[in-house]
């Protein structure tokens, strides 16, 4: 019987999935994804973990929860820098610790730490290491680590080319019917786990389409355009997101024609604290465009979303009707 | 030029001993009072972390009181404090309070560059002289500590209730008067020989706490709620693994003078938190099993509402508290923290530690009178 290694479908899954999946394949696993996040998964997350955590981290509790009793391994990466002299948030780095020091009657747990931030090499480590817990072979490790990094790039390419990591994960047809208002390009910024799972963000996606709009991502921004805009700030940024938000919304503010930033954050988000703040200065001091700050948490109301939402987006429309009209008091 | 810096415990002490000594021209802030933190409130992001809104509020009142430059230290994460030094650029140059920031970077800098920015600051002095400058600093910043350390001692065995508070105050105070580091150290000996001839109950065997957590919460008394004199007050005696002369040492002066630090905790930490993850995580884990073996009655965890290593520690404490039965008790401070829910949280630990020791100590008896 193959080895079932589980895979929660939280946090880095939608940044990362193709990439570990096809890695596991290819060493003869059997990958076991958690399901799509549902009130019962949020609930229990919300149980096991502590009060102060963020949304994400909550749900990623959910998820372990709900795969550890079906699956031989867990798959919970120490995601310490997944980009040179960059961080990403300390949450990441201290996951499995603070998953086998919560819960209870867990299988064993893949903790290999993932380290880029000396050397991009450490990635090639990482993947030995992983691979030690299913084979001996080494060179069939390194076999299916590059076509690990085949899929990966392929899903990268889709997502350049405007695909959403939702779109592609859960393999969705887009049959929404288009509004008949003119297309909108509105720009999205948040953590990949806030944007593509559309429990945790209320289907914040499906919802904006249905309003006519094409969404924009940071993700669609060449990395080094990105990061070459980011060197705009005086001190270098070095949380990994920080400097590609940063860097791809100013590339959107010169470049692209977009009509509004959405920045989806989660309460009590650290990064997000900061880079919002950040990016929110320099675009209402460079370019004259509609921006909003929708924040999660475990107790968002839906109604409140939608209201936020709609009003945004009807603003947004409103500035270019009253753009044409010649106004009545002369 | 005038500089001004952010205030953290005491540490305005020790920096005050650094400008007096290089000659600069300086404003201290007013220490932290509910007028810092309201202003810091107004103008920083609302999910920022406490202690950067209480550094805009000190920024702001010391621009008030002259100051044109900042003098702070910086970082390389992933904690938020290493960014501090920007977002506060940003909000005090958008809200019309418009001054330099001087950061002073530890890991990366390389030795020269950090004596240039000194000698920027000390215009001219040479570096046999600032590097004197920078030992009588470090010098200053521990004798502080211990001084901090003897307070916590003296305070839960004093027989007049207070007077320590009264003396300990007093120097804070004092401190600001007085002129280089000489004085301040000789302010510091006075004030020590004063805590030192108080009457003190030398029977007595107070309970013993230890503060870990993050450092700013932890150090800086106005932000949490004078937790030191509180719990001295009610006849415990405080531990604290963190102080301002650890923090100068590993945040400025490590890249200038070659000090060793004491990484006990690492190795304590191991079992449950692999890695650095950044913060003070991995050292709020190590300090508490340390505590833990030496016998401890038990540990308050202090950090600031959103602060991200510290919840991934706060996750792992329990652990540690089931394997080494102790009792651990986190406060989470953010703008919004009332006085009085925090206190009844801190009296009801302490009772709760008290009637542990009890029990204890009637087993211990009882197993005694058995034999």
């Amino acid at each position: 019987m193959d080895v079932k290694v589980g895979i929660p479908r939280a946090l880095f899954y939608y940044q990362y999935y193709p990439l570990w999946k096809t890695f596991f394949e290819e060493l003869d696993a059997q990958v076991v994804l958690s399901e799509h996040t549902t009130a019962k998964i949020l609930d229990e997350g919300i149980k096991s973990c502590v009060s102060e955590a963020c949304l994400p981290v909550k749900i990623f509790y959910g998820h372990v929860m709900n795969i550890k009793d079906k699956v031989d391994y867990l798959f919970i990466p120490r995601f310490t820098s997944i980009s040179k002299k960059e961080y990403i948030c300390p949450k990441f780095g201290g996951l499995p610790d603070m998953i086998r020091n919560s819960i209870k009657g867990l299988p064993p747990l893949i903790d290999t730490e993932i380290n880029l931030r000396k050397s991009k090499k450490n990635a090639i480590k990482a993947a030995m290491e992983t691979g030690g817990f299913f084979t001996k072979d080494k060179r069939k490790i390194e076999r299916a680590y590059k076509k690990a990094l085949e899929s990966y790039r392929e899903f990268n390419e889709k997502i350049k080319q405007g695909a959403l990591p939702s779109d592609i994960l859960d393999r969705k047809l887009n049959v929404i019917k288009k509004s008949n208002e003119p297309e909108l390009n509105i720009l999205v910024i948040g953590h990949v786990y806030n944007l593509y799972d559309s429990f945790i963000n209320m289907d914040l996606i499906d919802k904006l389409r249905k309003n006519g709009v094409k969404i924009m991502t940071i993700d669609m921004v060449e990395e080094d355009i990105a990061r070459k805009n980011a060197g705009l700030l005086p001190k270098k940024m070095f949380w990994n997101f920080g400097s590609r938000a940063f860097g791809s919304v100013m590339n959107f503010l010169d470049k692209e024609d977009i009509d509004g930033i959405i920045y989806l954050m989660s309460f009590g988000c650290g990064v997000d604290s900061f880079v919002c703040d950040l990016i929110e200065r320099r675009v209402r001091k460079t370019k004259d465009v509609p921006f909003i700050i929708l924040t999660l948490d475990e107790h968002s109301g839906q109604a409140g979303m939608d209201t936020r939402l709609e009003a945004f987006i009807d603003m947004v429309r409103w500035r270019y009707r009253n753009e044409n009209n010649v106004s009545a008091y002369g | 030029m005038k500089i001004t810096f952010p205030h953290m415990g005491n540490t305005y002490i020790a920096v005050k001993a650094l400008l007096d000594d290089i000659g600069a021209e300086y404003v201290i802030p007013p220490l932290n009072s509910k007028r810092s933190l309201e202003l810091g409130t107004k103008y920083a992001p609302e999910m920022a972390c406490l202690p950067l809104k209480i550094n805009i509020g000190n920024y702001i009142e010391a621009y008030e009181k002259g100051a044109d430059t900042i003098l702070t230290a910086g970082g390389r994460g992933p904690c938020r404090f290493g960014y501090y030094c920007e977002m506060c650029r940003e909000i005090l140059n958008d809200n019309g309070y418009t001054m330099d920031v001087i950061v002073l970077e530890p890991p990366d800098v390389e030795i020269m560059k950090f004596i240039g920015k000194i000698r920027k600051l000390a215009g001219g002095l040479n570096i046999y002289h600032i590097l004197k400058v920078i030992k009588n600093t470090t010098i200053v910043a521990q004798r502080v500590d211990e001084l901090e350390r003897l307070a916590f001692k003296i305070r839960p065995r004093e027989l007049r209730k207070g007077s320590t508070d009264r003396i300990y105050e007093g120097f804070r105070r004092k401190v600001i008067d007085v002129k280089g580091s000489q004085e301040i150290l000789k302010l510091v000996e006075d004030t020590k020989n004063q805590l030192l001839k108080l009457e003190i109950d030398k029977d007595a065997r107070p309970l013993e706490i230890a503060i870990v957590g993050e450092i700013y919460t932890t150090i800086d008394s106005y932000t949490s709620f004078n937790i030191d004199s509180i719990l001295g007050g009610m006849g415990v005696e405080v531990h604290r693994a963190n102080t301002i002369s650890g923090w100068i040492i590993e945040h400025i002066l490590k890249a200038v003078v070659p000090f060793t630090k004491d990484k006990r905790y690492a190795e304590a930490a191991k079992p449950y938190l692999g890695t650095m993850i950044g913060g003070h995580a991995q050292e709020t884990i190590g300090n508490t099993v340390l505590y833990a073996k030496d016998g401890f009655d038990g540990i308050i965890q202090i950090y600031p509402l959103t602060c991200m290593p510290e919840i991934v520690a706060e996750s792992i404490l329990p652990a540690v508290e089931r394997d080494y039965n102790i009792p651990i008790l986190t406060l989470i401070i953010d703008e919004m923290t009332g006085e009085a829910g925090y206190m009844t949280r801190i009296e009801a630990f302490v009772d709760l530690l008290r009637k542990r020791r009890e029990r204890g100590e009637i087993a211990e008896n009882l197993v005694l009178s058995g034999n």
